[in-house]
């Protein structure tokens, strides 16, 4: 199936999402019918069937989701959504901070910046599960963590202080930053389990 | 997991920072209601201060790295990343900042320099820096020095972009022109402008900085700010053109959704619309050679 991926670009880690999915197409083959684009309107959220939320800040990204008139129609989203560090706070059901609109996609609740602060943010070798070819070198930057995954969710990866990494249906939410560094084995389970 | 597993402070890590922070507007502010404001608003990050950069220009004389609690009052009132400037040269202001939590350091003109002959090592910290530049040269260097993040100097505190575009023009230009030389031509032109020849080359590969690029340094409204996007900023820094003006709650907004929809003119004109006054203005022409910022570190 040719590939619509679309990346949430009202801030943040967008172009290196971009670049990510690119290489990981590239790797599984497809040609360049499949196309990688930025989302920042209802209209462009139209076009594309699979979503990626990358990181960033998620009270800024909160407030322009809301801002843009994308909240509604990234809940009513049919395809799956690859959300990244600030992006698993925002699929969250339950945040705990006024400050975030959580589209309550997942059936979790978030901790935000649960490691502390950036002098505490690390890079780690992490074994995610049925991933193979060994553990993904992950970067974990202010990053939060799952403190209760529903019975739904299949939980990848965890740490001392809570579980980093769920796959739910067509989505996929991760603590940390998949989209730095050139290992696109992430990427690429999220497009197959589309069917891309 | 075992801690000893874990890395700390890498490059890795300070750039990705950097990069978390684009297409982002990040607000200089002097307390924890203005760092709540500027939250609410959307910013990306703060930068906490002692006083703005007007009101730097104000007071004259030297001006240091804020109060630990004015900085701790800030890191305490908000979730967002809080930075915190030091001197140029100023490695111990930096620890302290280190010590006390700060997110990020901003080794800063905009301060009075405490060494006019070298920067901060800035690989010796696990928290990144970001430093001003007004040329790819200067950029270069700061980022040979371990920077994880660069914004264009512009000339603080006076309200008036035409600084911040000169040295946003300047770089892009530069990269651009590098594009038509080959690899002797630049590593002629790396001495020429005191740059490490291999950064040189990565910029020339990429078509960009290799780390991310701010603006900074005069943006007063909504249309500068869209202006520094599409001239090739990651993002902005706006110091006194918040909280200087006559509605900073609705300036903030305006400036996160211009940042937002920056090729969008029909934004900039909805979110510019009856914002009241922009902070008061300054004709860089007539500023004194002493209070020029930009020339400090160079």
């Amino acid at each position: 199936m040719d590939a619509k991926i679309g990346v949430l670009a009202l801030q943040g880690n967008v172009s290196e999402h971009i670049d990510a999915f690119l290489l990981a197409l590239e790797r599984m083959g497809h040609g360049p019918s499949s196309e990688v684009f930025e989302v920042r309107s209802p209209e462009d959220l139209a076009e594309c069937t699979t979503l990626a939320i990358p990181g960033g800040e998620s009270t800024t990204i909160s407030r322009l989701i809301d801002k843009n008139e994308l909240y509604d129609p990234i809940r009513q989203f049919k395809g799956g959504i690859f959300a990244t560090c600030a992006g698993m706070v925002l699929m969250a059901a339950d945040v705990a901070d006024p400050r975030i609109h959580p589209l309550a996609l997942l059936d979790m609740a978030v901790d935000r910046n649960a490691f502390g602060r950036q002098r505490e943010s690390f890079e780690v070798d992490l074994p995610i599960a049925g991933l193979e070819g060994g553990s993904f070198h992950a970067i974990f930057i202010r990053a939060p963590v799952v403190t209760r995954a529903g019975p739904a969710l299949n939980v990848l990866a965890r740490l001392d202080q809570g579980i980093v990494a769920v796959e739910c249906g067509r989505h996929i939410a991760v603590s940390f930053h998949p989209e730095l560094g050139d290992d696109t084995r992430l990427h690429e389970r999220f497009l197959s389990m589309n069917g891309i | 997991m075992k801690l000893e597993e874990l890395r700390f402070g890498t490059e890795l890590l300070k750039r990705g920072f950097a990069s978390m922070q684009k297409g982002g507007v990040i607000m200089d502010v002097v307390n924890a209601e203005q760092a709540t404001i500027a939250e609410e608003a959307g910013a990306v990050a703060v930068m906490s201060l002692e006083r703005v950069p007007s009101d730097i220009r104000k007071m004259g004389g030297v001006a240091r790295m804020a109060d630990p609690e004015k900085v701790t009052e800030i890191i305490e009132a908000v979730s967002i990343p809080v930075m915190g400037k030091v001197r140029i040269g100023h490695f111990v202001e930096a620890q302290v900042l280190e010590v006390l939590g700060v997110d990020m350091i901003d080794e800063s003109e905009v301060l009075t320099p405490a060494d006019e002959q070298y920067h901060i090592d800035k690989k010796q910290f696990k928290v990144p820096f970001v430093c001003g530049a007004r040329d790819l040269g200067e950029a270069l260097r700061r980022i040979n020095e371990g920077a994880a993040m660069i914004r264009t100097k512009g000339e603080a505190g006076t309200g008036n972009v035409v600084e911040a575009v000169r040295h946003m023009r300047t770089i892009m230009g530069e990269i651009r022109m590098l594009r038509g030389l080959d690899k002797q031509e630049m590593a002629d032109y790396a001495r020429e402008i005191e740059a490490p020849a291999e950064l040189v080359i990565e910029c020339a590969e990429r078509g960009r900085l290799p780390v991310v690029n701010f603006s900074a340094g005069g943006i007063a409204n909504p249309s500068d700010a869209a202006m520094m996007m599409q001239l090739g900023a990651d993002g902005v820094f706006v110091g006194s053109g918040i909280f200087k003006s006559s509605s900073p709650e609705r300036m903030a907004k305006a400036i996160v959704e211009a940042v937002n929809h920056f090729d969008d003119p029909k934004v900039i004109a909805k979110v510019s619309t009856g914002l009241g006054d922009a902070m008061p203005g300054l004709d860089v022409h007539t500023l004194r050679d002493d209070e020029v910022l930009q020339t400090r570190g160079r």
